[in-house]
């Protein structure tokens, strides 16, 4: 078998695959937090809670009413986001304009609540979901074996996330949203309805961090804590890449997640901490972040 | 011309109220000291001795939240860095005098708080917090792979010792007024930083930070010094809370921790020398309450709903509202 820098060819791709993987998630969700700050100039704590409700949301509408796995794709996400526009609309929307530490403790309280409540409901074991036929197996690509599903999560999140950027940065409707980054008050003078805007936009944050959480149900264990280790290293991720621009998440996520990859394949101790450490140097040289503009 | 005010006269009340507050301050701080003192014969110590751990916490902590204006995320990895060098130190070196032991914990926290406050110095605001919880799970990684932390189960066992050869801690009481002298140490020292000249630029620094920049002042440095001090505090702590349980665990590095310091700080009341004190006792006494009746499962969803309800209409906390109702009442 051919080798790499001492490490066997598949190895290395499988564990380039698994990162790649991850750093779809890592994109998805810190694309979510730079849609809501843009707009909102806040960051969602409770955006791993959100993320672990979309994928608790997928397996209980299965195990309850039998919603399969695609129809839950659209429906996690929009039920999620159900919840991020009430906790905007009752929560949020009560403070602001005060010190954004607020909104930062006021998201992280409603992420405790959540946790705790899905805890009490159903353990901190996980529940067991199995993915749709169609994904069972995979193919073999001569360097390595490439399971269906796996491959399946890489196109659609890089979709979700391009499709994203297009609507933000192409369309009219992203124009508003970036018009409303840029001077809500004056958007508001010229007749756009801003409040309902910066619903929406919560809303859609969470929508896309659900649509990560349902995406990870047949391949994570989907477990009440599932979510809070993950945001943290997205709020790594967000740092490293600044959160100047919608692109620039995308990138630092995926980019992140295949450099967890590789250290899992050439130094395994160091790969929970690597992103981390990454964060550090990033900081240390360009405080602003790799796309940052912002200080 | 005749309702104009003499400066002089300003200079005078402004004077008068000074000494007044002075005098209040030291009259509370007698009644406080008094209270403490006497604890003990109603209440069960070790009862005490963790209140009085998690109140120097939260003191440790309100001095970068209420009188700097930093959130940290990540105060619960000083909290541990003291803890597991201590229970380290005494258990590996057993007749090393307790008082060694914590000192060298409170150092290795003083240090990670220099790592950590250059590092995360560099960005403001939102940023700053979620630097500061990075590092400090970055920490928690170091905690769970290190052989010396005993991994997941902790260090256990750790023996209390005795403070400098001579007064034994095995005893709760003495361990308790250790404890108590330990905290009020802590306490009076933030009270002296704060009233001090370093402490008025900290709290410029808090209003308005690129005015403070703008007189001249290196607001950096000054942000760090607040922050190897609060992480000093914090390790402090969590060097005593090892000698009062004889354990460490990765409990006390857990992010979770972190928010809970938070919560106490805010719902206490941020900015009031007194608050993380009341934040802590109120904080401790309702998790024992809870996990002692059928909502024990549910701590971590009502300290949640506590968090929202403090930041929705409560954020000078109990002690700024008691302030504030002296204020319009007794004046």
């Amino acid at each position: 078998m051919s080798m790499i820098l001492g490490v066997p060819v598949a190895v290395l791709f499988g564990q380039l695959l698994l990162g790649l993987i991850n750093g779809g998630f890592y994109a998805l969700l810190s694309l979510g937090l730079a849609v809501i700050f843009g707009l909102l100039k806040i960051i969602n704590f409770a955006h791993g809670a959100l993320y672990m409700l979309g994928a608790m949301a997928t397996v209980i509408l299965f195990d309850t009413l039998g919603i399969s796995y695609w129809a839950a794709l659209f429906v996690a996400p929009i039920l999620v986001g159900c919840v991020g526009v009430a906790i905007e609309y009752f929560l949020l929307r009560k403070i602001a304009g005060q010190d954004h530490i607020y909104s930062l403790l006021l998201t992280f309280g409603v992420a405790l609540i959540i946790q705790g409540v899905l805890t009490n409901m159903y353990g901190v074991s996980g529940l067991r979901y199995s993915m749709p036929d169609v994904f069972k197996g995979g193919m073999n690509l001569g360097f390595m074996f490439l399971p269906y599903y796996r491959a399946w999560v890489i196109v659609i999140a890089l979709l979700v996330c391009f499709g994203t950027w297009f609507m933000i940065e192409k369309t009219k409707l992203g124009a508003y949203l970036r018009a409303g980054t840029e001077d809500s008050q004056l958007m508001q003078g010229f007749g756009i309805n801003v409040p309902l805007l910066v619903s929406l936009t919560f809303g859609f944050g969470v929508m896309l961090a659900a649509f990560a959480g349902a995406l990870a149900a047949p391949i994570y264990s989907v477990t009440p804590v599932m979510g809070s280790h993950i945001l943290i290293v997205v709020f790594a991720v967000v740092v490293i890449g600044g959160m100047g621009s919608i692109s620039g998440a995308i990138i630092t996520g995926i980019l992140m997640g295949v450099v967890e990859g590789l250290t899992k394949t050439f130094y395994p101790p160091a790969s929970s901490a690597v992103i981390f450490l990454v964060m550090v140097v990033v900081l240390l040289v360009r405080p602003s972040g790799l796309f940052g503009k912002e200080a | 011309m005749s309702n104009s005010v003499n400066p002089a006269d300003i200079h005078k009340t402004m004077l008068d109220q000074q000494k007044s507050d002075h005098r209040r301050r030291l009259i509370l701080n007698l009644v406080l000291l008094a209270l403490l003192v006497a604890a003990p014969m109603v209440m069960y110590p070790v009862f005490l001795m963790k209140i009085l751990c998690f109140a120097l916490f939260a003191v440790a902590f309100n001095l970068l939240l209420g009188f700097t204006g930093l959130l940290s995320f990540g105060h619960a990895a000083f909290l541990a860095s003291g803890a597991y060098t201590t229970g380290y130190l005494l258990t590996t070196f057993s007749g090393l005098s307790t008082e060694l032991g914590i000192i060298a914990g409170t150092l290795v926290a003083t240090l990670l708080g220099l790592g950590f406050a250059l590092v995360a110095i560099r960005r403001q605001g939102i940023y700053f917090a979620m630097i500061t919880l990075a590092l400090s799970q970055l920490v928690f990684f170091f905690f769970v792979q290190s052989s010396f932390t005993g991994g997941e189960d902790g260090l256990h066992g750790i023996p209390r010792g005795q403070f400098l050869g001579l007064i034994d801690l095995n005893d709760n009481l003495n361990m308790y007024y250790f404890v108590l002298a330990v905290f009020l140490a802590g306490y009076l020292f933030v009270q002296r930083i704060v009233g001090s000249p370093f402490g008025q630029v900290l709290k410029a620094i808090k209003q308005n930070e690129p005015r403070a920049i703008s007189l001249g002042y290196n607001v950096n440095r000054y942000k760090i010094i607040a922050f190897v001090i609060s992480a000093g505090l914090a390790g402090l702590a969590g060097s005593m809370k090892t000698v009062v349980f004889q354990l460490a665990s990765l409990n006390d590095a857990h992010w979770h921790m972190s928010g809970e310091v938070i919560l106490m700080t805010l719902l206490g009341g941020t900015g009031t020398l007194l608050g993380p004190v009341v934040g802590a006792a109120f904080v401790v006494n309702l998790e024992y309450q809870l996990s002692q009746g059928p909502l024990g499962d549910w701590v971590d969803a009502i300290l949640g709903a506590i968090f929202v309800l403090t930041v929705l209409m409560f954020q000078s906390g109990i002690v700024g509202q008691v302030q504030k109702f002296m204020k319009k009442n007794i004046g």
